[in-house]
């Protein structure tokens, strides 16, 4: 639709659709662009990725803004923790905030085993970096022979094409690098430091939980993550990072004790850290050594409180470790819950039998699959036999125990 | 609003029985999608409603409504709704200091209204005990159903497998079996007993409780259901679109 000139400076001057139309294209997406994120195709809401590919799928896409995942940490905390890092280091590449709070390590120790990105069409902002266009060797650059079409181009590229890719490679045989990491803003909480402030009387929460609580309150508040803040050009997510919550380290009797005193104190801080998370730009991933809880109505509980749950199970140490079914793969990976986000049906994964495998440059999830059987012998050791009972808490009932596979 | 299941409870927009005690429990499985076929129910039968959202906020419920076709935020401009944000108001509580929750929800029944809906098992994660909240359900079915003449909607959720002599579950056990004496109409939601199944996410059991002169009546009926993206669909067992 033209509307008509508004100035006739030119009486023959072309009329131009471009200049001259009173169309203006309606932006459809109302959310902000943040790098780092993108918009689900299922329901429209904001992601951000894990680090790892294959869980980004698993979660259908991607981790949504302001939803918590648990992580049930695996038996020696190895692949659980790993899974932290690459959280964390994503949140680097991606120029997010980080906080990481834990009990047990020194978060600074945790931000030192970060690994290095794979970052060849990328560049970071580093200070003795050669552009990759010339060839040449820095002095020779004034004049450049062969390459002179790029001679007016910029010689670093600016750090917002690292935001252009959603999810990055990193290879876990080297650390970040420090000027990298330092880039990046992190909050710390390690919990022996944290001075101890007395508990209101009828708190069920312990003060370590809701010291934790109050200090990512005061984060939000004070970096401006909160959604109802006032909207400035540049937002940005924060991403937080507990690491081993619930744990006796805590001042947590859950993992101790078959009736523990202070069972509802998790899941009143878990209600609290989903409310906050729902009114700011934040994700959470909070690990959890499950494997030590015994109340299973607790476990329960702790997994409907948060939005998506996944289970880790490593063959370390196990009897798995030696079978030739599993050697292929590091563990099984179970899918607790997937999250409903203002849609009535969730996406859980098709398959439920998925196995995880920790390579150099990645973290791969696929499906668990019988090798072919080429020995002479005929008898193959069944599935039913050696997986465990793996309950879905899902619309699916108490699993029975195993599949049972006809043996010809 | 989901066609099938107005037409299994034999209720419509039109007419449904007043001062009803609904209770919509699951096991192992996710009944929430029931809350928002009751909720676009007495939305389109004009009815005030008070909702009480613990779990979820505002817009989630408002997106998914959308979709059934009813539109909250127009009802909440038109006063026909109170949403009460459970979880906005919990952070105020939860940080400073800590209040007794069940006692706050008691302010919320001054309303005069119809629906009222809740999440309860949240509440005994919260700490509040099973005690409370019956006493809490009694006095919403006292003022709400008998005096007001509404009806009252609650999801409870229970994570037993089923044993009793689990001594540490007692509180969400004795809170269901509480809950399922004093009402009137429960739809339990499970999952299919033998696992998993892509195409059939669950099974409920309806059950009436009417009471007649002669004693207390049950009538119970079994049904299979599956969630879609605009409502949910429910058929007898083994009558499914996959399976036929």
């Amino acid at each position: 639709m033209a509307a008509p000139m508004s100035s006739v400076g030119k009486p023959s001057a072309e009329r131009s659709p471009f200049n001259n139309t009173s169309f203006q294209k309606k932006t459809r997406s109302k959310l902000i662009s943040i790098p780092g994120t993108r918009p689900s195709v299922q329901n429209g809401q904001l992601l951000v990725s894990t680090g790892v590919t294959s869980l980004d799928y698993l979660l259908g896409g991607g981790l949504a803004v302001g939803t918590v995942l648990l992580i049930e940490e695996d038996r020696y905390d190895s692949y659980s923790r790993m899974i932290l890092k690459y959280f964390l280091a994503e949140g680097v590449v991606c120029r997010h905030e980080l906080y990481v709070a834990a009990a047990q390590d020194n978060p600074d120790d945790i931000l030192q085993e970060l690994p290095a990105p794979i970052l060849d069409d990328v560049a970071m902002h580093k200070p003795a970096e050669q552009p990759r266009l010339s060839r040449e060797p820095p002095d020779a650059l004034d004049a450049m022979k062969i390459a002179w079409r790029y001679q007016n181009l910029p010689k670093v590229q600016t750090a917002l094409a690292s935001s252009s890719r959603f999810g990055h490679y990193y290879d876990v045989s080297k650390t970040m690098e420090p000027e990298i990491r330092q880039a990046a803003k992190c909050h710390r909480f390690y919990l022996p430091e944290h001075p101890t402030q007395s508990s209101p009387p009828h708190s069920t929460m312990l003060e370590s939980y809701s010291a934790l609580l109050k200090s990512l309150q005061e984060v939000i508040n004070r970096e401006g993550f909160d959604v109802a803040a006032p909207m400035s050009n540049s937002r940005n997510i924060l991403r937080i990072g507990l690491h081993s919550l619930g744990s006796a380290l805590w001042g947590d009797d859950l993992c101790c004790h078959d009736n523990p005193k202070n069972g509802r104190a998790l899941t009143t801080f878990l209600y609290g850290l989903r409310a906050l998370l729902r009114s700011s730009l934040s994700v959470a991933v909070v690990t959890l050594p499950s494997h030590l809880i015994q109340d299973r109505a607790i476990m329960g509980s702790i997994t409907r409180l948060c939005d998506n749950a996944i289970a880790l199970e490593s063959f370390k140490g196990s009897e798995r470790e030696t079978n030739p079914l599993y050697k292929d793969y590091h563990g099984l990976i179970h899918v607790r819950q997937v999250p409903h986000l203002n849609c009535l049906a969730s996406k859980l994964p098709d398959h439920k039998d998925l196995a995880f495998k920790l390579k150099r440059k990645q973290f791969s999830i696929e499906r668990l699959h019988l090798p072919p059987d080429l020995s002479d012998t005929v008898s193959r050791v069944s599935r039913g036999e050696l997986a465990g009972a793996t309950t879905v808490a899902s619309a699916c009932g108490s699993g029975s125990s195993g599949n049972k596979h006809l043996d010809f | 609003m989901y066609t099938e299941l107005n037409s299994i409870l034999n209720t419509t927009p039109d007419s449904f029985t007043q001062g009803e005690f609904v209770l919509l429990s699951d096991r192992q499985s996710d009944a929430s999608f029931l809350i928002h076929h009751f909720l676009s129910l007495y939305l389109r039968a004009r009815c005030k409603v008070c909702f009480v959202g613990l779990v979820q906020s505002f817009n989630h419920y408002s997106a998914i409504s959308q979709r059934l076709g009813v539109s909250l935020t127009q009802a909440k401009e038109k006063g026909q709704l109170v949403f009460l944000e459970g979880q906005k108001e919990s952070l105020s509580v939860l940080i400073p200091q800590e209040n007794d929750t069940g006692s706050q929800a008691m302010d919320f029944l001054r309303d005069p209204s119809v629906g009222l809906k809740s999440l309860y098992d949240v509440l005994l994660s919260l700490g509040v005990s099973a005690g409370a909240v019956l006493d809490f359900s009694h006095y919403c079915r006292a003022i709400v159903c008998s005096q007001l003449q509404g009806n009252v909607v609650m999801l409870v959720r229970c994570d037993g497998e089923g044993e009793e002599d689990e001594g540490d579950d007692e509180g969400s056990e004795r809170l269901m079996k509480g809950l399922t004496h004093q009402c009137s109409l429960t739809l339990h939601v499970q999952g299919l007993p033998t696992g998993y199944c892509r195409d059939i996410h669950g099974q409920v059991e309806v059950c009436w409780r009417r009471r007649r002169g002669d004693g207390q009546y049950t009538q119970k009926k079994l049904f299979q259901y599956k969630v879609h993206d605009k409502g949910a669909s429910f058929f007898a067992p083994g009558t499914s679109s996959a399976v036929l």
